[in-house]
């Protein structure tokens, strides 16, 4: 129905009969027959769960959770709350899915460049990892990893002990981390900022270059300053340096940082996965660029891999992008399976929390509130990349 | 006005909006009356608890919870094979009993204040007093829980097992670091390949894994301490009394057979008893039946089914089965153990 807006008068019949006015009337009917609907099912499951004597509501939030949790990064114990929970739940759930997006996007790319390189050994051995690993549903892989690692490396009390101070067990690989020290929020911050004027610098350089033509080792002087601010404030402070080394007690390994066999499953099985499809949209995004363009980029005498990074890939990521960003969601919300495996991500703990209270809406609500958060934030924050990177139509 | 063409289709929309209303305003009947229309019982049970309930290399079920079901079904049609059986993981056994997928939940389930209320739930009689305990390795030379310090423990989620666990440990300052699976099979895997230091859960579940899945039973022990008390019950939809008694005199029906000597064996012989119980009991004297809407011989076609309570118990988790679990509190209460039923007159 076109809405017509001309400003030359025209023959006007009836109200009824404009196609602007009946669109308009439509449009608040079906909107009023959803918010009817919605509000039905919303009042007559409540009115259900009452007449059962199921409890409602998110009051549960506040009660004692009274369940221990395997991994806990942040402080928690069984005496903290139903919402204390979740959050250790949700920040488990974010470690696996940062540190997954990171590494598949790695292995995806190398995967994908490599699916095309010029050697017959590499592009068939990576035409057979993407075929056998986007094929195999993931639960399976994920088991199978999982046994894999539980079988792989011995008991604690007979822990492989390959470097001083790091052991290696069924219970999962454990290493020294530095102890807790003021001085380390500081380094964070000089951290942050050497990252930024690494930022500015790259920008300035380019530009220079732009105008004069001349080079500026910005990698070199980028890595200076993030490795070197940091460094300069850990001196001036008196080097303040002390190990919390693993020790065996008892059953297990005391102090140190551990990663147990359930994350690193879940990792490794999520970016082997998510790894393969993102390899042939990397392939299908270079194999889009105009052959000529490398032509080109070969006859200006560049070398293949400035080729790769300076030409072809900038015009492959207009392609590669939406769908990566897919992959992302894809990867996040598949860490739910971890549920399978033992790694208490945040639908394992809120399964254990619908279970104990019985209140299975208001958890699985949670649950797809969080999801949809995540979720949103990644299209939004690649939606800014990809406008970012999108190179102007000709 | 709205042009005949779009009449119809928007007709046909409205109409089918009032009737999605209305359908799915109407009430669901009380169980008994669905349970008859269908001619089969929907008994909720585990995926796999060794002598509660769990399927042979046929998918048959067998076990004391399923043993129970057969009851019900033998005393409401007369034909203990019209059970339908439902495998149902810890964390969806509450729901798909409060959704109505399941009529009954026999799934060796504790009986707690919180799932009384605010489940919906409502608990038939106790059919096993259990507890909970540890099992381990003998090679790790712990002799009792409170040794535990420092432990990996597996757990399944969502059961009070993991509650009792987190309370045991606090309660006696000692920590531990839980591995929480969901499946069965898993987490028995995973602990007898070494994950875990201890696997906790129902005295008799583990009894019934050390019998049927250790590689090795005799290199495992179940160790000394009960850390807290289980007693397991079926479970029923709050709401339905008349379904609520059915399945709690089906229970006590079995208890009052073993109380009075009546096995499967003497049955027959026991119906030309003088005995005015026994003939109550067995519908030789009529009343009994019709007070609960069921068949007067519903005590009778129980025990020709599955035997009485004794009978169930030492075929199931008792003497001749791998489990060779003791009687102890679930003895009669002629005996000095709990199990006491109500008097069926």
């Amino acid at each position: 129905m076109a809405i017509q807006s001309s400003p030359v008068s025209r023959p006007r019949g009836a109200f009824w009969n404009d196609a602007g006015v009946r669109g308009i009337v439509y449009q608040i009917v079906f909107v009023g027959i959803v918010v009817l609907v919605g509000w039905y099912l919303v009042s007559n499951t409540l009115a259900n769960l009452h007449r059962q004597n199921i409890a409602t509501g998110f009051g549960f939030l506040e009660r004692e959770a009274a369940f221990a949790i395997g991994e806990t990064p942040i402080a928690y114990s069984p005496a903290d709350t139903y919402a204390r929970a979740f959050l250790v739940g949700l920040i488990n759930t974010l470690e696996v899915a940062a540190l997954g997006i990171v590494l598949a996007t790695i292995l995806g790319t190398m995967i994908g460049v490599a699916r095309l390189s010029g050697n017959w050994l590499i592009r068939k051995l990576t035409l057979a990892y993407v075929d056998t690993f986007r094929n195999i549903p993931l639960p399976l892989q994920l088991f199978f990893w999982w046994a894999m690692l539980r079988q792989a490396a011995p008991g604690p009390r007979q822990a492989w002990n390959l470097l001083p101070d790091i052991f290696v067990s069924n219970r999962g690989v454990v290493f020294p981390v530095p102890e807790y020290d003021p001085v380390q929020p500081w380094m964070a911050l000089a951290l942050a900022i050497g990252a930024v004027l690494t930022v500015l610098v790259r920008r300035w350089a380019k530009r220079r270059q732009a105008l004069t033509g001349e080079q500026f080792p910005s990698g070199w002087v980028g890595l200076a300053l993030i490795l070197g601010l940091p460094l300069t404030v850990f001196v001036a402070a008196g080097m303040p340096f002390a190990l919390d080394r693993p020790e065996l007690k008892g059953f297990n390994f005391v102090g140190g940082h551990a990663i147990s066999p359930e994350f690193t499953a879940l990792l490794i099985g999520l970016v082997i996965y998510t790894g393969a499809f993102i390899a042939e949209i990397v392939r299908a995004g270079i194999q889009a660029v105009n052959w000529g363009q490398s032509e080109a980029a070969a006859a200006l005498g560049l070398r293949q891999g400035h080729a790769m990074r300076l030409v072809i890939l900038p015009q492959a990521l207009r392609v590669i992008v939406p769908p990566v960003t897919s992959q992302y969601l894809n990867l996040t919300k598949n860490s739910s399976l971890g549920v399978f495996i033992g790694y208490p991500e945040l639908v394992s703990i809120a399964d254990t929390t619908m279970n104990q209270t019985g209140q299975a809406i208001e958890g699985i609500t949670i649950i797809m509130a969080v999801y949809l958060t995540i979720s949103l934030t990644i299209s939004a924050g690649m939606n800014l990349y990809n406008r970012a990177v999108a190179l102007p139509e000709r | 006005m709205i042009s005949a063409s779009l009449r119809v289709p928007f007709a046909a929309v409205f109409a089918l909006a009032a009737t999605a209303l209305f359908a799915v305003a109407a009430q669901a009947g009380p169980t008994l009356d669905k349970v008859k229309q269908n001619g089969i019982v929907t008994c909720g049970v585990s995926t796999g608890v060794a002598g509660f309930s769990s399927p042979d290399n046929q998918g048959r079920y067998t076990g004391l919870d399923v043993d129970v079901c057969k009851a019900l079904a033998a005393a409401l049609f007369g034909d203990a094979g019209k059970v339908k059986y439902v495998p149902l993981s810890a964390q969806q056994r509450f729901t798909a009993l409060q959704s109505g997928e399941v009529d009954i939940l026999s799934r060796n389930t504790t009986w707690t204040l919180q799932r009384d209320t605010q489940l919906g739930l409502n608990f038939a009689p106790v059919v096993y007093y259990d507890g909970q305990g540890f099992l381990v390795a003998k090679k790790l030379g712990v002799k009792s829980a409170k040794e535990l310090d420092g432990a990996t423990v597996c757990v399944q989620p969502g059961t009070t097992t993991e509650l009792n666990l987190a309370d045991f440990f606090r309660a006696n300052k000692i920590n531990f670091k839980p591995v929480v699976i969901e499946k069965l099979d898993e987490v028995e895997s995973a602990f007898f390949s070494g994950r875990c230091d201890a696997y906790t859960t129902d005295a008799s579940g583990l009894a019934g894994t050390r019998a049927t899945k250790a590689p090795n039973p005799d290199d495992y022990v179940i160790l000394p301490e009960i850390i807290s008390k289980e007693p397991l019950a079926p479970a029923v939809r709050q709401g339905d009394d008349e379904w609520n008694d059915i399945v709690r005199w089906v229970v006590y029906a079995l208890l009052e057979a073993e109380e009075r000597g009546i096995n499967s064996k003497n049955l027959d012989e026991m119906t030309k008893s003088d005995d005015p119980n026994v003939k109550r009991l067995l519908g030789v004297t009529p009343g009994m039946g019709k007070a609960l809407g069921v068949d007067e011989k519903w005590a009778y076609n129980e025990i020709k089914a599955v035997g009485n309570y004794g009978e169930i118990f030492e075929r199931n988790v008792g003497k001749d089965s791998p489990l060779k679990l003791a009687r102890g509190l679930n003895d009669l209460w002629t005996r000095g153990g709990l199990m006491y039923a109500m008097p069926v007159r």
